[in-house]
């Protein structure tokens, strides 16, 4: 299996996420923003970090770099592609994913460990999860409070867009587990196809038992299959 | 004097201000902030702050209209976030 990550200036999560993907023998490449060819890859990953120090918007300005079009042209041949963190706000910022990522409802930056609930396991991402199971990943951003239209939220809730919510370490998803505001604690959505997956928490900070957990794996895992 | 070579220099350059600021229903923060601040300081008249961003942005046209409308198209390509943010647009 093929995979690249994109790097933007101010990138900071792209080599956890390859130390992540080679972790699971994927050959990895990276490729710079200025690029305009795409290797052969079965899996498109755009990391966190604070791309352009978050000019005009975070992920305004990388949503517009020269190979975002062809990670455009890769998601309409199918090919899967993982937003994390201002990987997910630059999704947005290209049209690939809807909706928008508002400052915290706490209008803090947050960084910290949260529960998530496996929602839907029928997909790409998340096939080596069990349903209903509880996880812990870790979140560090300003802006993920997810918000969207009400026909868009329903359309996210009816076709299973949502893979995981924040809960707490039972499961119980409410408000006073939903760490930035989202709405319906939403931690990350798919586009229709279900080949786009935007999130906020860091599942390459959760790799090895050593370090806080291995909760994240299975994500990357996932996509092996 | 050598006269300065300018490109599309037939084309007037026409100038516009962009002014960004978050719709009304969305928290401004940093707004609200200076709002209090102001108001500590003793201008107790202040009623309301909002804070935004602004653009000034030079085009290379020579109709006004048309000038007009590509600042227009900037704005909803990538100036504005069209969920959370309004825009005015005028002539400098």
């Amino acid at each position: 299996m093929n995979s690249s990550v994109i790097v933007f200036p101010g990138s900071n999560c792209d080599r956890d996420i390859a130390v992540a993907l080679e972790k699971l023998q994927f050959k990895n490449k990276m490729v710079w923003h200025k690029d305009t060819e795409l290797p052969k890859s079965d899996l498109i990953v755009i990391p966190g970090g604070f791309s352009y120090g978050d000019y005009l918007r975070s992920g305004a300005i990388a949503g517009k770099s020269l190979i975002l079009k062809e990670v455009i042209r890769a998601s309409e041949k199918g090919c899967p592609i993982l937003g994390v963190c201002n990987g997910f706000q630059i999704l947005i910022e290209t049209g690939l994913l809807k909706g928008t990522l508002l400052r915290n409802k706490n209008l803090k930056f947050l960084s910290k460990d949260v529960y998530l609930k496996i929602l839907n396991i029928k997909n790409k991402f998340c096939n080596k999860y069990t349903l209903n199971q509880v996880i812990k990943l870790n979140i560090a951003h300003n802006e993920g409070n997810y918000f969207t239209n009400e026909e868009h939220l329903k359309k996210l809730e009816d076709l299973e867009l949502i893979p995981f919510k924040y809960c707490n370490e039972k499961g119980v998803i409410d408000e006073n587990n939903n760490p930035n505001g989202s709405l319906n604690n939403i931690a990350g959505i798919f586009n229709e196809n279900k080949n786009i997956l935007g999130m906020m928490p860091h599942p390459e900070r959760m790799i090895n038992k050593l370090f806080s957990g291995d909760d994240g794996i299975n994500l990357f895992s996932s996509l092996m299959n | 004097m050598l006269k300065p070579l300018l490109l599309n220099s037939k084309k007037n350059k026409l100038k516009f201000a962009v002014t960004v600021t978050l719709k009304k229903d969305v928290l401004d923060p940093q707004g609200k902030v200076v709002q209090q601040t102001l108001r500590n300081m003793g201008m107790i008249t202040l009623k309301n702050l909002r804070q935004g961003k602004y653009f000034e942005v030079d085009v290379n046209e020579d109709n006004e209209e048309t000038a007009k409308n590509k600042v227009d198209e900037m704005c909803k390509k990538l100036l504005v976030n069209l969920i959370i943010e309004d825009f005015t647009i005028s002539k400098l």
